[in-house]
């Protein structure tokens, strides 16, 4: 049961617009020191799947120097491994894709060009630890032609215009609700935008879509389909966070100090990032700090709490940081105050300065900036 | 392309340490961990590709299981390279003969066709139990500066300690005129640190020559470096002026753990400019408790601390349960320390489980010493264990 995946890394970019700005929604820094595009990676990775095509569009630097050539995933093969697709466009249309059906358009050849099975496809707007050999499983045992990943809705998850709401009867898929219609009491269940399907169908449902223009992959192919395709979904049960708005980011983030949480995502150390060398963190004769989680490489003299923060991150004697997700290398001067605050990576905050924002609206500064 | 090394470096990694007692029961002393992150052949490793120096071959024998795996294909150091890079050397079977490595002379001696591969015209000689940051191409320049066949980097050291150190004694232009192996009254302050610089040719003559010498201990500090100044060669001292510890006992190995802590401590690891690598754990950004409590500690990646950290050095993966109180301190790798366990002045060796309400050691005015607990040893709850002692068994309960 070999399977290629595809990661979509730019597809959910407008969910957050202000950290999606510089970069690809794959590369948002996420939980101290990973980057969202870890976790889908990662999942692949531990499931066996060791070949992987990254699908970028837009303002992928940065996505590109957190891959590198994959050795941090293992993926550094000579065979398959991990390999970025940028957008292909042509002397007659330089428009880039709009779409998840026109970007498969652009790397049919990345499809035609593997020989494993199956192909597993997922998006970047997710958190959660998944087993894909469990639903591949699940997709043969019930001889499905697609498989859907979905998640029960609850009060606590989060959806936006696009989230698609799926109707599921005897585990298969009778009716698909997108973007904003009214969902009702039967589509309570939130597509995570993960699926598994055999490559060969896959490749048909491109070329298909190629020669009658077919656009949307959910409308024009699953929801129109829902007869002569079987259709079917697998329940995620775990730990799951969908990172689809600038809220939704900011909970997502402290959901991690939730020891439970955090056992689940992390309890077996199996979720890989790009490595760099920071020194261990260090603790000043001043510190103070309560329920935070803290990565390597920073200097702590002042007082956290409810925080999550990055790599190389300084903050100084008398610095009050407070329900705030500080970024790589942000600097927090003397005294300075803040909370609910989300810096970006490189940011200064000076001396004395008291920034605060609320819980349902955390207030954003964005990269490089110094206050 | 000429396939030729201006230096490489040969890494003596194949002690035993046994006076580092338990913490080299199962590992070679080099493998020790140290301040939190890093093992101790990070420090000569990076050093090496910091000063440009691309080639080290590792001589490895005692206990070398752990060792090998951390430098691995050495790309932690971004030394996997196609010529050169970082190359583990043990000790190997011959035609003729098959020896275990006699002495650090005689392992470079039977490495000398490593060295050859790589056509240097001078070889770096490192120790493996040494913690600093040095840049050897200073040192290289020096050397190739004063036109030296040998030069031996050097520190000056307290008088009143001089005697435990081999001792140098110089002229005013820097060459070496004697050698003092721990002088009971020593003339000069200047010890050496086991670094040394030979030009390729002087190397491998007079190695060869000690080979053959059948009264030698094949040791360069004992005998061939005294051969190459007796025959008249031009030896230099080169003055080194930074931090450097020797960590070959426990309380030196503690000693320069602790000068990493406070607001300007000793030893500074987060230099940017001479970044130290090292494998990093696979592991999520440490987690602070919401009744703990951190002062002046160093905390790696992956903990959980749910207790009282004080003074202390602890390593990734290491969970400190409530109540639980770490003072002064070191704590290694993936131990977990029960509630309401007291700890001071003690080092916790990787993977040890200590029970709920275990005592162990003494504070430091006691003056009854360190208290050391073996690798992945378990001490059941309620155990106490005094100031001093050194545990390398399990304990199911009582007083040691």
């Amino acid at each position: 049961m070999k399977a290629v995946g595809i990661i979509f890394s730019n597809i959910h970019d407008n969910n957050v617009p202000e950290l999606a700005r510089l970069r690809t929604l794959g590369s948002i820094p996420f939980g101290g020191r990973y980057r969202l595009i870890d976790f889908p990676l990662s999942n692949m990775v531990n499931s066996g799947i060791d070949t992987v095509g990254i699908i970028t569009k837009s303002n992928y630097q940065s996505l590109m120097d957190h891959v590198g050539s994959g050795k941090d995933w293992d993926l550094a093969r000579k065979d398959g491994g991990v390999i970025i697709l940028p957008p292909y466009g042509n002397v007659e249309s330089s428009n880039l894709y709009e779409s998840r059906l026109e970007a498969l358009k652009g790397v049919i050849n990345f499809l035609f060009r593997a020989d494993e099975e199956f192909v597993v496809m997922t998006d970047c707007d997710t958190v959660c630890r998944i087993n894909f050999n469990e639903v591949i499983e699940h997709h043969i045992r019930n001889h499905a032609d697609i498989t859907l990943i979905y998640k029960r809705l609850n009060d606590n998850e989060y959806y936006n215009k696009n989230t698609t709401f799926l109707n599921i009867k005897n585990k298969r898929i009778i009716g698909v609700k997108y973007q904003n219609q009214e969902i009702g009491e039967k589509y309570q269940n939130v597509f995570t935008n993960m699926f598994v399907l055999k490559k060969s169908l896959l490749q048909n449902i491109v070329m298909d879509s190629i020669s009658h223009n077919k656009r949307h992959f959910m409308s024009d192919i699953i929801a129109s389909n829902l007869d002569s395709l079987k259709v079917i979904g697998y329940e995620h049960k775990g730990f799951f966070a969908g990172i689809t708005s600038l809220k939704a980011y900011y909970d997502s983030n402290m959901k991690m100090l939730d020891t439970k949480n955090r056992e689940e995502v992390f309890g077996d150390r199996s979720v890989f990032t790009k490595i760099l060398d920071s020194a261990p963190t260090k603790y000043g004769s001043s510190a103070i700090v309560k329920n935070s989680m803290i990565a390597d490489g920073c200097t702590i003299e002042g007082e956290v709490e409810n925080s999550i923060i990055f790599r190389n991150v300084k903050v100084a004697r008398g610095a009050k940081i407070k329900n705030s997700i500080i970024m790589q290398n942000t600097v927090l001067g003397e005294n300075s105050t803040l909370n609910c605050i989300i810096t970006d990576k490189n940011v200064v905050i000076k001396d004395r300065k008291i920034l605060s924002g609320s819980k349902n609206h955390p207030f954003y500064i964005s990269k490089g900036i110094m206050i | 392309m000429i396939r030729k090394k201006k230096c490489i470096a040969m890494l003596l990694a194949g002690g035993q340490g046994s006076r580092l007692y338990s913490l080299t029961t199962n590992i070679a002393k080099p493998a020790v961990s140290f301040g939190g992150k890093y093992r101790i052949i990070d420090f000569p490793l990076s050093n090496c590709v910091n000063s440009g120096i691309d080639t080290v071959g590792v001589l490895t024998q005692y206990q070398p299981l752990i060792l090998n795996t951390y430098i691995g294909n050495g790309q932690p150091w971004d030394l996997d390279r196609e010529f050169g890079g970082v190359h583990t050397l043990p000790p190997y079977q011959g035609k003729n003969s098959s020896d275990w490595y006699k002495g650090t002379a005689n392992a470079i001696y039977q490495n000398l066709r490593f060295i050859k591969q790589y056509d240097p015209d001078y070889v770096l000689i490192l120790s493996g139990d040494h913690i600093y940051k040095m840049n050897y191409s200073r040192m290289l320049n020096y050397h190739i500066l004063n036109k030296a066949d040998c030069t031996i980097a050097a520190i000056n050291v307290p008088i009143e300690e001089a005697s435990r150190f081999g001792v140098l004694n110089t002229k005013e232009d820097g060459s070496i005129y004697e050698f003092e192996e721990k002088p009971k009254k020593p003339k000069s302050t200047l010890a050496s640190m086991g670094i040394y610089i030979f030009s390729t040719k002087k190397l491998e003559k007079y190695l060869k020559e000690d080979s053959k010498n059948p009264k030698s201990s094949n040791d360069f500090g004992k005998d061939v470096l005294p051969k190459m100044l007796s025959c008249g060669e031009k030896m230099m001292a080169y003055v080194f002026d930074g931090y450097w510890k020797d960590v070959g006992t426990i309380e030196s190995l503690y000693e320069a753990n602790m000068d990493l802590l406070g607001d300007s401590p000793k030893f500074d690891v987060t230099d940017s400019a001479w970044k130290i690598q090292s494998r990093s754990p696979l592991a999520p950004p440490h987690y602070i408790g919401k009744v703990a409590k951190t002062f002046n500690s160093i905390i790696m990646s992956g903990c959980e601390i749910y207790g009282e950290v004080e003074n202390s050095i602890i390593s990734s993966n290491v969970i400190i349960k409530k109540g639980a109180v770490i003072k002064n301190s070191i704590i290694m790798g993936d131990v977990i320390i029960n509630e309401d366990a007291v700890v001071d002045y003690s080092i916790i060796d990787e993977c040890a489980n200590i029970g709920k309400n275990v005592k162990i050691g003494e504070n430091k005015e006691s003056d009854k010493g360190i208290t050391l607990i073996g690798r992945n040893l378990v001490i059941k709850d309620n155990c106490i264990i005094e100031g001093g002692k050194i545990v390398d068994k399990d304990m199911q309960g009582g007083t040691l």
